[in-house]
Formats: structure tokens, C-alpha cells, sequence
């Protein structure tokens, strides 16, 4: 072996090092954010964001990619198919929206037990154990991406199961890593003070982690597999994710506006009722074609028809609680922010939600881009939103509390932000949706859905346009990211004035 | 009168969201024992596994108003009769197979997966192998070769080679044979099979 070599190679690899160290710092010299003004969990919670953001960035990147194929099918062809590409989009998308969600717990934990968190040493490096562990499972998903159809393959590759394809040495980690955070959480609150926040928290957060085990088992009978396939995706996504960010908006609302504790409780109160009441046997619109009995279709048409009803009330809540308050805030992005989330939820999950969940149309949209249209909206609109919302909430903090105010000199890039990922998203649903009718329409109702069908409407050109529209709108989309980090790094430096500070009324 | 009235009391509201959950949660474990038996392989709906070595066919039913999976005489696979050991063997390959290799990500499975290639509920029984006597052979060369083999009906979309051992095709195929004899309440709807007369 030539040391030589070897000595040049950690040589090289120290100046690395001492470069990208030397590029930290610039950077952090550049971003002039003092950590002495967040807690111990803040400080946490902020680690958490940095990551999320960055998954969103993965999630728009490689969103963008499987439109691109969408277009030019050969382009990555066997390189990165687009299997791979979705999935990731997809996947990040997931992660992302969690590690903001428990970045949102770890930040406002402090502040609502009134007490330091407990085991936050512990937090820490369960924090690092995930943030390792995604790493490694998407460097697989890209380099190794499929295994032999064996049990190996499912433990160490991916589980191919859309939405938790992270593989089984993954899920494992992920609900220990949830243990811990749950600990954290619960033990903190147990040493200083429950409120209701607090105990919708708690146990919101036991449902969330007992249902990911649900999702963990494979097996050979594809019915059984995608009736608890959806115990996840769905009890997720349309019940305790739903709850679970009614919290962090109780959090923010009383936070921002100064909104009463007994208002704020006693809303979260009637939309977990109504949340859990619609959405829990509303899982039964994804029983509707999987092989499982007939009855589904009555209860999961009825239910899931109520399921926009909890999304009008935070809509309500909302807009009652700005306007009692008549908008006199501290912080205008987050607030901002606050309103694209209640609209977004209510018009991407409940209106296109509600829009093809009854089997009569459902028959016929089912497994077509409608589905794809509605997943955009209601992501984007009930949880990118809130996310963000919370992020401009950290920021402020994080620089001392200064004043955020609409009328600051570089408020346009979070306003264009904000313009460019709403319109960005919408159009990328609108695009979908037309895609949706064409396929209903053509490839289902008329050429009943046959594989010659499926391309017959594929080729068509309403379709083949709409994909172009879409990834016309996923670019702008991503303007808008670009924007809205620029605006996350630099917004409120330099600002000496105060927010004001926000008093209960 | 300074009462708060009862519909804006916290206690209340409390209550309710308590009762509430836990009264949906219980029904669904109810109706969930009940989907998981009426859906266990073997059941009138999810067929056993052996029925790989049957004639399947989807069929309109005039009175039902949807289509509905049709089991008919012996048409073995690959011309060869399985036991229900067997069978599940096969079909359990190919299920694991269809999850490695990731399908779901482009294909939509029951409807559920990915909207880039083709539904693959009925795909067993889609004319688009184009008739009964080479679809075995088709099937495997395909899977095996996709890229030799393309059938991109003028889309230019191909699917990628994924590595499929004979084996491994072998077990997507019993595997789709069995999917496609599900009962899925008429889901796709309007689709003619490789069986239908023109």
C-alpha cells in the first residue's frame, strides 16, 4: 500500500474539514442569529426545523424530477426511475412535516408545563439516532433502491408500501426514537403543570405512535395488508396529525393574538369531537375497493362526508380569533401563514377531499391524479402551512424578538414567498385535477379501465398538457422555497424595534 | 346569570371529544374483526390461494349492477396444478416481489399506489396480453425484460429492468392470477376481459 497516498488522502480530507468548518462559520457570522435567546428545548426544537427544511427541499427536488418523467420518460431511465423519485418525494414529505411537528412540541414544551424538559439529554440524541437513520435509509433508496423478493430485502432495502416504505430496521427506530420524545414529553409535563394542551397532546401522541406499529407487519394477503396499511396513512394524516397540529395552532393562536386559554381549550375541545367522531370510521373510504365487505361503503361514504365539517370550525376558529383581535399582531408572516393554513386545510382536505369520496364517484377517481390533486392541496394546505407558520414563529424568537411587521423593508421576499408556494401548489392541483377528470372519464367510464385504456387517456392531450402545466407550477413552487429560506435567514436582522408584546385578552 | 351555558363549557366539550373518540375507535374494532374474517384467504371474498389453478374471470352481473370476479374450471399455471402449500409459496414470492422491486411506486395496486403505469387489480385478466394462449409466456418475458419486451401503447413510458429472476416472475404472476379474483365490489368498473367476446 503507498502511504503516501494515504497521507495525501487524510491530508485532503482534513482540509476539507477546515474548509467547510471555516464555511460554517462565515455562514453563521452572515445569519447573526444569537442561540442565547432560545431555551434548552428550543434549541432543540430549531435542530429539528434545519433538518425539516432541508426535506422539503428533497421533497420539491425530487417531486420535480418525477414530473420531469412525466413529460420525457426516458430522461433518468434506469438511472433514477421514477419509482424512486416518488417515493423519495413522497417519503421526505412525510419525514419533513413530522420533524416539524415534534420540532413545534419541543419548542413550546418549556412554556406550556412551565418547567425545564425532562431528559432532554436523551431528546438530543434521539434526534441525531433519526436524523442517522434518514440519511441512511434515502442514501439506500437512491443507491441500492430494489432487493430480490426476499425478507432481506423489506428488513434493509425498502418494504415498498407507498408512504412507509422506510424498511423494517427503520421502523424500528423511528417508534423507539417516538418513545423517547413521548417520554420527554409526558415526564415534563408530569413535573410541572398538564393543561388541556397538554392532555390532547399526550394522548394524540399514543395514538400517533401505537398506529405506526400497525404499519410494520408484512403480509401475503394484499387485503389484509392494505386494511392496516391504511390504519397508518389514514388514522395519520386525517385524525391524529389533524389533532395534533389543532395543538400547535391552540399554541400559536394564544401565542400570537393573545387569544384566551378558555376559548382556545374549549375550541380544541369541539374539534377533536368532531375530528376523531368524523375521521375514525371516515378510514372507510379506503375500504371501498380493497376487497373488504360491502358495508364500507355506507360508513365510510357517511363519515367521510362529515369529515370537512371539523375543517370549517378551525376555519371559523381562525378567522374569529384574528378578527376579535382585529389582526394587531408582532409577527404578520406567521399570521399569514396561520390563514393559508385554515384555508388550505378546509379547500385541500375538506373540499377535495369531500369532492371524490362518495363510492358512487369515488368508482371512477379512485387510483387516477384526482387523488394526486388532493394529496398536493391537502399536504400543503394543512401541514406545509402550519410548519411554516411555526417556523417565522422560532425565527422571531430566535432573533429577540423583534418586530415582523408587513410594512418592513424586506417583507416583500415573505410575501412573494408566500404568493409563490400557495399559487405554485394550486396550480400544480388544478393541473392535477384536469388530469383527474380527463382519466375518469376516458380511461374509466369509457375504456373501463383496461391497460390500452389507462394509455389511451394518458396519451391524450388535455392530459399530456396538464403534466405540463404541473411541472410549470412545481417550478414555481420551488421559487418560492428558495425565497422562503432567503427570508427564514435573513428576515428581522437589523430590526432593533420590539414586537409588542402580546397580552391575554 | 353569569353561567357559561352549557355548549360553550370546556368540561362539557371535554367530555364529549373523550366519549366521542372512544366511540368511533370501538366501533372500528368491532367492524375490524369482522372485515378481517370476511376477508381472510379462503373467504368468499379473498379466494384461497389454490385458486391459481382456476379459470378467472370479471364479468358484468346485470342484477348486482357492477362487475364480479367469476371462478370457473381448471386452467392451471404454467400447466401445472398446485397445492394450497403450494400456492401460497408461489403467490407469497411474488407478493414479496411486487414490494421489493417497489411496483407501488409507479403502479397502483386495488387502486393504491402510484399513478405513472397501469393499475394492476385486473391486470391478469387485461387484454392487453393479447390472447389466453401466450399470456403466460408474455407475462414472464416481460417482467424478465421490460425493456426488450416494451409495451408502452405509444406512451414512450417503459418499465425499467428490475432484475426479475424466472422464479421471481413466476410469483408476480400467480400472484396477480389471485388479485384478480378478489372480490373488489365492482372496482374497475366497465373493464372487458381478455375473455370477453367482441
Amino acid at each position: 500500500m503507498n502511504t503516501s497516498g494515504l497521507n495525501g488522502l487524510m491530508q485532503n480530507a482534513a482540509a476539507l474539514g477546515e474548509k467547510s468548518r471555516a464555511c460554517l462559520n462565515d455562514f453563521k457570522a452572515w445569519v447573526q442569529l444569537d442561540s442565547t435567546n432560545l431555551s434548552d428545548g428550543q434549541q432543540l426544537a430549531v435542530k429539528y426545523f434545519t433538518v425539516a427544511v432541508i426535506l422539503f427541499f428533497a421533497q420539491i427536488l425530487f417531486g420535480l424530477l418525477a414530473a420531469t418523467q412525466f413529460i420525457y420518460p426516458s430522461f433518468l431511465y434506469e438511472i433514477l426511475d421514477f419509482n424512486v423519485n416518488r417515493m423519495i418525494h413522497i417519503n421526505a414529505m412525510i419525514v419533513w412535516m413530522l420533524y416539524g411537528f415534534i420540532g413545534c412540541v419541543y419548542w413550546f414544551l418549556e412554556d406550556e408545563s412551565g418547567t425545564e424538559i425532562v431528559g432532554l439529554k436523551l431528546g438530543n440524541i434521539a434526534f441525531w439516532v433519526l436524523t442517522v437513520a434518514v440519511t441512511v435509509v434515502v442514501l439506500v433508496y437512491l443507491l441500492v433502491q430494489i432487493g430480490p423478493g426476499k425478507d432481506s430485502s423489506l428488513w434493509f432495502i425498502n418494504e415498498g408500501r407507498e408512504y412507509i416504505e422506510a424498511p423494517r430496521w427503520a421502523d424500528i427506530g423511528i417508534v423507539v426514537v417516538m418513545l423517547i420524545f413521548f417520554y420527554n414529553v409526558v415526564a415534563t409535563f408530569s413535573k410541572g403543570k398538564w393543561s388541556g394542551i397538554a392532555g390532547v397532546l399526550t394522548l394524540d401522541l399514543v395514538a400517533l405512535a401505537g398506529l405506526y406499529v400497525a404499519g410494520m407487519f408484512y403480509m401475503t394477503n394484499i387485503t389484509h395488508e392494505q386494511y392496516w396499511w391504511w390504519w397508518v396513512i389514514h388514522l395519520w394524516v386525517e385524525a391524529t396529525w389533524e389533532v395534533l397540529v389543532g395543538v400547535i395552532m391552540a399554541w400559536s393562536l394564544m401565542k400570537l393574538l393573545g387569544v384566551r386559554r378558555k376559548i382556545i381549550q374549549t375550541w380544541l375541545y369541539i374539534e377533536v369531537a368532531l375530528m376523531f367522531g368524523s375521521g375514525i370510521l371516515g378510514l372507510g373510504h379506503h375500504y371501498f375497493w380493497i376487497g373488504t365487505p360491502e358495508y364500507w361503503l355506507t360508513i365510510g361514504g357517511f363519515f367521510s362526508a362529515l369529515e370537512p365539517i371539523p375543517l370549517v370550525a378551525m376555519v371559523v376558529h381562525a378567522v374569529y380569533d384574528s378578527g376579535t383581535h382585529a389582526f394587531k399582531n408582532g409577527n404578520h408572516p406567521a399570521l399569514a401563514w396561520i390563514i393559508a393554513q385554515a384555508f388550505g386545510n378546509f379547500f385541500g382536505a375538506g373540499v377535495w377531499g369531500f369532492m371524490h369520496t362518495l363510492p358512487q364517484i369515488n368508482l371512477y377517481t379512485h387510483g387516477t391524479q384526482w387523488s394526486a390533486s388532493h394529496g398536493h392541496l391537502a399536504f400543503f394546505g394543512a401541514y406545509a402551512t402550519i410548519n411554516i407558520a411555526f417556523f417565522y414563529l422560532a425565527i422571531q424568537h430566535w432573533r429577540g424578538d423583534v418586530w415582523m411587521g408587513g410594512g418592513s423593508q424586506n417583507a416583500w421576499r415573505w410575501k412573494w414567498a408566500l404568493g409563490l408556494l400557495n399559487g405554485g401548489v394550486l396550480g400544480m392541483t388544478i393541473a392535477l385535477l384536469i388530469a383527474g377528470y380527463e382519466q375518469s372519464f376516458i380511461e374509466r367510464a369509457v375504456e373501463g379501465s383496461t391497460w390500452g385504456g389507462y394509455f389511451t387517456a394518458q396519451n391524450h392531450p388535455s392530459f399530456q398538457s396538464a403534466m405540463v402545466w404541473r411541472l410549470f407550477f412545481g417550478g414555481m413552487t420551488f421559487a418560492g422555497f428558495i425565497l422562503l429560506v432567503w427570508d427564514l435567514l435573513t428576515i428581522g436582522k437589523g430590526e432593533t424595534r420590539k414586537a409588542p408584546e402580546v397580552v391575554e385578552t | 346569570m353569569d353561567e357559561t351555558p352549557l355548549w360553550a363549557s370546556e368540561s362539557f366539550w371535554k367530555k364529549t371529544a373523550i366519549w366521542v373518540t372512544a366511540g368511533s375507535f370501538l366501533v372500528l374494532v368491532v367492524l375490524t374483526f369482522d372485515s378481517l374474517s370476511k376477508t381472510s384467504a379462503g373467504s368468499k371474498r379473498v379466494p384461497a390461494y389454490a385458486v391459481i389453478n382456476k379459470k378467472i374471470d370479471y364479468q358484468y352481473d346485470k342484477e348486482l349492477h357492477k362487475s364480479m370476479p367469476v371462478i370457473g374450471e381448471n386452467e392451471f399455471l404454467f400447466g401445472k396444478e398446485y397445492s394450497e402449500e403450494e400456492a401460497l409459496q408461489l403467490v407469497d414470492l411474488g407478493k414479496k416481489t411486487t414490494q421489493a422491486k417497489n411496483c407501488m411506486n409507479c403502479h397502483t395496486l386495488l387502486g393504491n399506489g402510484a399513478y405513472y403505469a397501469p393499475d394492476l387489480t385486473k391486470a391478469w385478466l387485461d387484454k392487453g396480453w393479447i390472447s389466453k394462449d401466450i399470456r403466460e409466456d408474455m407475462m414472464v418475458k416481460f417482467l424478465m425484460d421490460p425493456e426488450k419486451n416494451a409495451r408502452t401503447f405509444g406512451s414512450n413510458r417503459k418499465m425499467p429492468n428490475l432484475k426479475i429472476t424466472e422464479q421471481e416472475a413466476k410469483g408476480i404472476i400467480a400472484f396477480l392470477k389471485w388479485m384478480s379474483s378478489i372480490d373488489t365490489n365492482g372496482f374497475p368498473y366497465n373493464f372487458k376481459t381478455i375473455e370477453a367476446e367482441e
